[in-house]
């Protein structure tokens, strides 16, 4: 976590690129926008601490150090900032930081940024306000108590003076900085900008087709690169003719990129680039090569099959216990009713509208990348490797990303670019086709589960067996993990949040093929399919209210810990004490969904509404879908969501979330599947892994925020586990058909 | 070559083939156009020619010589104020923002022909350009507000 520290013109230089509040560094423009904030026109910035500079002009500029994908996040923490600092949010501007460990942690994934940087950003704010203030009391020689900072000034009540941000910078600046404990942060009323839907600082910018995205970069002299890759994974060259290649007219050069030895990690995938002075004839070089590839152990990958394999396995064996409450045996033998069923769902890829791209530069310093990535010191880390440099010789600038959900955390494509542009001497920009994107992802991991519970005569849960085999992230790390780390189980699985009586968790491996990534809400996306299916078919046996049955299990109001129960909960990375897991805040977010829908309403016949409930990234979300069903002909004619994440900074950005994170969950509960056979990828566009498109988004989506004072929480994924389960039951209370595989294509036509 | 390019005309050195989306991104520097599928199956890369809305990644630069050009640096002017920019910002439509220019194209095209469409041919109008994020309830309210503002400037 960062602590607020004061720092000098020379290292907000080495942070940012550029001169604090001053100029952009000659090496560092890039096209006529440089991708960062924006060109800064005065010279006289003055660094009040690592994040806040103000000029003497009341320029204030705000560094955003996490990455702009679409939550809003570059608008989000800086107006937290400016809020304690009480700047006129009118006169900031935000850069954008380089990857620097100085920021703590830039890795944007994990539903994160807020939670973990709320505080730290009223910290900088306040320190800012106060040492702004501090100035004014020393220039007025009056008590501090007497001087109140507001809207880019400082205002003396007694005698009436005031001074302007700017007027206060130089000698704010140059004060020491206040003890971090002392300061006193904003009352919740006090707010300004906190809980206000403040309008994205990009916006004009896209629009107007001005924003800067990662392919948006061009350096004098560059190359474009486009790189025929293994069509499986661990797959080698064996021969090339790249002749052909070298024929077409703009192609500048064919490079070999071998793959390293060791774990696939962030390594590129072994491949053969053709250079060219543009795009095109990159694409066209690349066609033209003949390439053969030397098999490797997952040229006969078979998906279809590995599910079998997955679902045989959980439905057979007994794994090993995660987490465990009671004699489950014991209260199925004794069941009055004895429930059932198994859920398996496909790889999935992540296809951003934007596919990877990165440009690189390198010189004797060090190497430069220009990059759409959701962690920069990811990049520094893996180029330093590849190139034998220091991390601190790799400068990394982050541009806009057109969508990430996880991919672009990976600096794979990065170092494709560093290691180009090392060969070649130029600075190269490496483009991802969308058959690149969709060929060679991280991919989504496939799972299986099998659940059987135990009803007793009052339609009571007394038992709760599940068993699950999902490919471990862990093996594209070190290909010998073969079962989910109890991080993984953390999402869902291990940490339903029910009072069943009687309960027995089990993990069963799934020996890896593919490169395994995280996308967006992770392994909430096959757990929270599989839990909320469950408990929709458990209501039906037990002929319950799906909405009562998930109060029923649930249950009390309390606290959960599951440490008792043998399972160590990961809860995102905070402590428990932080932030509690509370069901009655769960069960609040489902009643205040019901509020919203006609819930039990009579509908026509091929209508049903389905609804699922999810705990993810600490905070709480439900889903309700309305489908309709005709002729076997699917349409999802309403979503509507409710999410408890505690204190929300930007309401506007958090329903853009929910409406954007519910599509996302329909999308691929439709239709999202990526297959492989002979070790290959059977899909390679939209035409065959297709995402939803506006005539298929419901003409109803709304979302609801329930107010909360309690710590910010995870908004980017969690609207999307609940999404696909209350699509599915929907499937059910329109047709009687249970869907328990995704995608619903392969059962309806989805409309 | 010459090409006609937001009421410009613009010489360019390349093949008839190459397609219209990276002569615009590459040789001639308007990188609002963007590639996202090279299959006009996103509509990411959505231009006007002559006015209507064409996938600049299946148009090749012969097809386009002798049209007028319009591209999203050319929709609204410097200032970007077209109905539909205008009510992009006031809907808080994008969030990665990186579809949005091709949005923007195919539903000025579509309310230069239809100024007030229904929700049905709004679908229509704009069901090729794919939003990963899932912007599409405000794209439709967004073009809505435009259409009633007098959308086709």
């Amino acid at each position: 976590m960062n602590t607020v520290q004061l720092i000098s013109r020379r290292r907000f230089l080495a942070l940012t690129g550029m001169t604090a509040g001053g100029l952009v560094l000659g090496a560092s423009v890039v096209g006529s926008r440089p991708g960062l904030a924006g060109v800064l026109d005065t010279a006289q910035g003055q660094s009040l601490n690592l994040f806040v500079t103000l000029s003497e002009d009341g320029a204030v500029d705000i560094v955003a150090h996490r990455s702009e994908m679409g939550t809003g996040i570059r608008t989000s923490l800086p107006q937290v900032v400016a809020d304690e600092m009480e700047a006129d949010w009118s006169r900031v501007r935000v850069i954008q930081a380089l990857g620097d460990p100085a920021y703590g942690s830039q890795n944007t994934d994990g539903s994160r940024s807020v939670r973990d940087f709320y505080h730290t950003m009223r910290q900088m704010g306040a320190a800012a306000r106060r040492l702004l203030e501090q100035a004014a009391a020393q220039h007025w020689e009056v008590p501090l108590a007497e001087c109140r900072a507001s809207q880019h000034r400082v205002l003396h009540s007694a005698s009436g003076r005031e001074l302007g941000f700017g007027e206060l910078a130089q000698a704010a600046s140059a004060l020491p900085m206040p003890a971090l404990d002392s300061l006193p942060l904003k009352a919740a009323e006090d707010f300004r900008y906190i809980g206000t839907g403040l309008e994205i600082v990009d916006l004009d910018d896209i629009v107007t087709g001005r924003a800067v995205y990662g392919a948006d970069v061009v350096l004098p002299e560059m190359l474009y690169a486009t790189v025929a890759r293994s069509p499986w994974l661990d797959g080698h060259i064996a021969s090339f003719d790249a002749e052909p290649a070298r024929a077409v007219s703009g192609v500048k050069d064919v490079v070999e990129l071998r793959a390293p030895a060791g774990p696939r990690g962030f390594q590129p995938i072994e491949g053969l680039a053709v250079l060219a002075s543009n795009t095109w004839s990159a694409l066209q070089g690349r066609q033209a090569l003949s390439v053969s590839w030397r098999d490797s152990s997952h040229s006969d990958h078979d998906s279809a099959s590995y599910l079998d394999g997955l679902e045989s396995s959980v439905r057979e064996n007994s794994g090993t216990v995660v987490r465990q409450r009671g004699d489950v045996d014991a209260a199925l033998s004794a069941a009055s009713q004895v429930v059932e069923a198994s859920y398996r769902t496909p790889y999935l890829a992540h296809a951003p509208m934007e596919p990877p791209v990165a440009t690189a530069r390198v010189s004797v310093e060090g190497c430069e990348v220009w990059t759409c990535t959701q962690n920069p010191q990811a990049v520094q880390a893996a180029v330093a490797e590849a190139l034998d440099l220091k991390p601190e010789q790799v400068k990394v600038h982050v541009t806009l990303l057109g969508g990430g959900f996880g991919r672009k955390s990976k600096p794979d494509y990065c170092v494709e670019a560093a290691r180009l542009a090392a060969h070649s001497g130029k600075p190269v920009q490496v483009v991802w086709s969308r058959e690149d994107d969709i060929h060679h992802d991280y991919f989504h991991a496939p799972c299986a589960q099998y659940y059987r519970a135990a009803l007793d005569d009052q339609g009571a849960v007394q038992a709760w067996l599940a068993r699950q085999a999902a490919t471990p992230i862990g093996s594209t790390f070190d290909a010998s993990v073969d079962t989910l780390d109890d991080g993984s189980l953390s999402q869902t699985f291990a940490s339903i949040p029910f009072a069943t009586p009687n309960l027995r968790l089990e993990s069963l491996p799934a020996p890896a093929h593919a490169r395994i990534g995280w996308l967006r809400s992770v392994y909430n996306i096959p757990f929270a399919f599989g839990v909320g299916s469950f408990v929709d078919e458990l209501a039906h046996a037990a002929g319950k209210d799906p909405a009562q049955m998930w109060l029923d299990l649930i249950g009390e109001d309390r606290e959960l810990d599951f440490s008792e129960e043998g399972f160590e909960y990961s809860n995102y990375g905070r402590s428990l004490a932080d932030y509690p897991y509370q069901t009655g805040r769960l069960k609040a977010v489902l009643r205040a969904l019901l509020e919203q829908i006609p819930w039990g309403e009579e509908l026509p016949e091929g209508q049903g509404w389905g609804l699922s409930l999810s705990n993810s990234f600490l905070s709480h979300t439900a889903v309700a879908s309305k489908v309709e069903v005709r002729d076997g002909k699917l349409r999802v004619l309403e979503m509507h969501g409710a999410i408890d994440a505690g204190r929300v900074v930007n309401p506007d950005r958090v329903h853009a979330q929910m409406e954007g994170g519910m599509l996302f969950g329909l999308s691929l509960a439709l239709m999202g599947e990526i297959s492989f056979a002979d070790g290959q990828v059977q899909q390679s566009n939209f035409h065959d892994y297709p995402v939803v498109s506006l005539a298929q988004s419901p003409r109803v989506i709304r979302s609801h925020i329930v107010t909360s004072d309690a710590a910010p929480s995870g908004v980017g994924e969690p609207p999307t586990p609940p999404s696909a389960p209350s699509i599915a039951n929907a499937v059910f209370a329109a047709t009687g058909q249970r869907i328990r595989e995704l995608p619903l294509r392969k059962h309806f036509t989805v409309l | 070559m010459k090409l006609n390019v937001n009421g410009e005309e613009r010489q360019l050195d390349a093949p008839a083939e190459m397609p219209l989306l990276w002569a615009l991104r590459d040789l001639l520097g308007l990188r609002g156009t963007r590639y996202a599928c090279g299959q006009g199956l996103c509509g990411s890369c959505t231009v006007h020619l002559d006015g209507k809305p064409v996938r600049s990644c299946l148009t090749t630069l012969e097809q386009a010589t002798g049209a007028e050009v319009t591209t999203i640096e050319g929709l609204g002017g410097e200032a970007g104020d077209h109905p539909l920019q205008q009510a992009w910002r006031e809907h808080g439509v994008p969030q990665c923002g990186y579809c949005q220019a091709g949005q923007l194209m195919s539903a000025a095209a579509l309310l230069r022909d239809t100024p007030s469409p229904s929700d049905e041919e709004i679908d229509s109008a704009l069901a090729g350009n794919l939003c990963r994020c899932g912007t599409y309830a405000r794209i439709r309210a967004a073009v809505h507000a435009a259409a009633e503002q007098g959308g086709d400037a």
